[in-house]
């Protein structure tokens, strides 16, 4: 599956409290490049970016709902692959 | 670091989705479900089990109301600091804010346009998880058209331009562009409205249609902007998730949907991307600091993700790359230079104001497009440079012809030759009908019978339902006021600007 390769991307708005979540996604994406655009950061990898609550609270210090990434995103490039309650998945399906 | 504490009992997300959504649905008992639902088969899509569609977000209505509420309280938190500590001095300069007025004259209209038709959405599509989905669109929409009408009122106070942007909206040339694509998207059915306004504009062309006001906005130090769009932007990827669920469900629901799908997005595609032509010339030349060329933007955000990422992810199902897409992209290097020059010479007739580019904004452009810029578009910019250095302006005299479907001035140019313009014609009920691009024109000769009905506003004006024939009359009828339109220098808004900026600290002097 070459396809996997392909370049996915999640768009997050740069705000102090957004840092933290950066940071975890960094942590858990070593492939990670990070794009700073005004106002914003460009997240990209090859294949899939992860997001666990895990990390993202270790990184916080508290509780987070993998629903409040909703208010940390501004775009992405790809699909949601997985969204429970511990992890959140950006790939391309095919 | 302190260790979380132990998590509060709940639901699972996909439990709780479960219950929200498709538990709370019914079947009808004594209304039959063709009356219930009665826009859902004359397309010709066909759907076998609405159950199939999830929305990857899962949101359920409480969350939904927590999390906007959230955004709300942050987004009136910077809109209070801003007024409070004057924050309209902090600009890049007041031309900065033709594009805003650009934004709220042709953008917001459209958010309320889209909360009405995802209203209908909310109440006519068969399956409960869309139909939730497209509730929350609704009030997302009514939320981001009402955010940017207050933020931008800030500005209202103290320039022009601002006051009359609804019935702009309405009536003036260069906003029925916006205004004809949506008015377009809702008179389609439910399923082409899908696949022109979620898919199209919500996940193909969003990050080149709305991202970059908001960079823009942030560059050019218009906070209360960047925040309400990245706010709004917040919601989008909502809008895009529902874009592209939409879009596998249809594909994956039947065979026979696929080709009209397709028509769809090689409709849809060229609908957007020409709208975008506004966006481009915004970006290049509207922006007293540039973020970022239309072309790179172009090349990041649509060729390397959406053609690059997207479309190999639908081959699967059947589904290329949009029609025309390799016009767009011979487009690149001349698109914003092209549709700037209409701007420029016709400001007189528009709610914002136009200046030729200075020294360093030109140096810019040439950096940015090395192939065409020195070439084809500085020696024009020269020749209005030296005009104006002689105390003149050129406008244009007369009115342009539009094009038929996208109703931009008819100034583009051949995809293989850049100095002769582009004209296709097509002839239907024996009168000819123009359009400025092969896209524009597939899209005319597919439905003639929708697109002969487009008000043109040339078109209006010389059939004397614009106030009147004389320029004066026309824009009253516009609601320009004097000051809002023409050119930039010696405007009332550079005035009120330097005014605002000069002069040493009173303090010590």
């Amino acid at each position: 599956m070459t396809s996997t390769l392909r370049q996915v991307g999640i768009d997050i708005q740069d705000a102090e409290e957004n840092r933290p979540l950066v940071d975890a996604i960094r942590a858990d994406n070593p492939e990670l490049t990070i794009r700073h655009l005004p106002g914003l950061l460009k997240l990209q990898a090859a294949g899939r970016i992860v997001v666990n609550r895990e990390t993202v609270e270790a990184q916080l210090g508290r509780e987070w709902d993998t629903g409040e990434f909703q208010l940390a995103i501004v775009s992405y490039a790809g699909n949601f692959s997985e969204w429970d309650d511990d992890q959140i998945i950006v790939s391309w399906e095919h | 670091m302190t260790q979380a504490k132990p998590r509060a009992k709940k639901l699972p997300l996909k439990e709780r989705y479960a219950l929200l959504t498709r538990d709370l649905d019914w079947e009808p008992s004594y209304v039959e479900r063709e009356k219930l639902f009665p826009y859902t088969s004359y397309e010709g899509i066909k759907i076998h089990d609405w159950d199939g569609w999830q929305d990857p977000f899962r949101l359920t209505v409480d969350a939904y109301y927590k999390y906007q509420a959230e955004k709300d309280k942050r987004l009136y938190a910077v809109l209070d600091g801003f007024a409070q500590s004057q924050g309209h001095l902090g600009l890049a300069d007041a031309s900065y804010l033709n594009a805003i007025k650009l934004f709220i004259q042709g953008v917001t209209p459209l958010e309320y346009a889209a909360h009405r038709h995802f209203a209908y959405l909310a109440r006519y599509l068969e399956g409960p998880a869309p139909r939730f989905a497209a509730l929350c669109q609704s009030i997302d929409e009514l939320r981001h058209c009402q955010t940017q009408i207050h933020t931008i009122s800030n500005y209202n106070k103290y320039y022009g331009g601002f006051h009359s942007w609804s019935k702009m909206h309405d009536r003036v040339w260069y906003l029925s562009v916006p205004k004809s694509l949506f008015d377009d998207a809702m008179s389609a059915g439910p399923f082409e409205f899908l696949i022109s306004i979620s898919f199209s504009f919500e996940y193909l062309l969003t990050n080149l249609l709305f991202v970059p006001f908001m960079s823009g906005a942030s560059f050019n130090g218009d906070m209360p902007t960047m925040s309400f769009g990245f706010s709004a932007q917040s919601d989008e990827s909502r809008h895009m998730t529902l874009g592209l669920e939409a879009i596998k469900f249809l594909l994956e629901q039947d065979e026979g949907n696929v080709p009209i799908i397709q028509a769809w997005i090689d409709k849809w595609f060229w609908r957007a991307y020409r709208m975008s032509a506004l966006v481009a010339a915004m970006m290049d030349y509207m922006l007293p600091k540039p973020v970022m060329s239309w072309k790179e933007a172009f090349e990041l955000y649509f060729e390397d993700q959406m053609l690059g990422g997207l479309f190999p992810d639908l081959e699967y199902y059947g589904i290329r790359p949009p029609r025309h897409v390799e016009d767009a992209i011979a487009e690149k290097d001349h698109l914003s230079h092209q549709v700037y020059k209409i701007l420029h010479n016709f400001s007189f007739a528009a709610a914002f104001t136009t200046q030729t580019p200075g020294v360093e904004h030109s140096a810019w452009l040439s950096e940015q497009y090395p192939g065409t810029f020195d070439e084809l578009y500085k020696p024009v910019w020269d020749k209005h440079a030296r005009t104006e250095a002689a105390g003149g302006r050129i406008f244009f005299q007369g009115l342009p012809q539009l094009c038929q479907v996208c109703q931009i001035p008819m100034v583009f140019t051949e995809p293989d030759d850049p100095t002769s313009t582009s004209f296709r014609t097509s002839s239907f009920r024996s009168e000819t009908f123009h359009t400025c691009s092969d896209g524009c024109k597939w899209i005319f000769d597919r439905e003639p019978e929708k697109f002969v009905q487009a008000w043109l506003p040339v078109h209006q004006i010389y059939q004397g339902n614009c106030g009147g024939p004389s320029v004066p009359e026309v824009l009253d009828w516009y609601g320009i006021q004097e000051g809002d339109n023409g050119e930039y220098k010696g405007s009332p808004d550079q005035r009120s600007w330097a005014e605002w900026h000069s002069g040493a600290p009173k303090q010590g002097s």
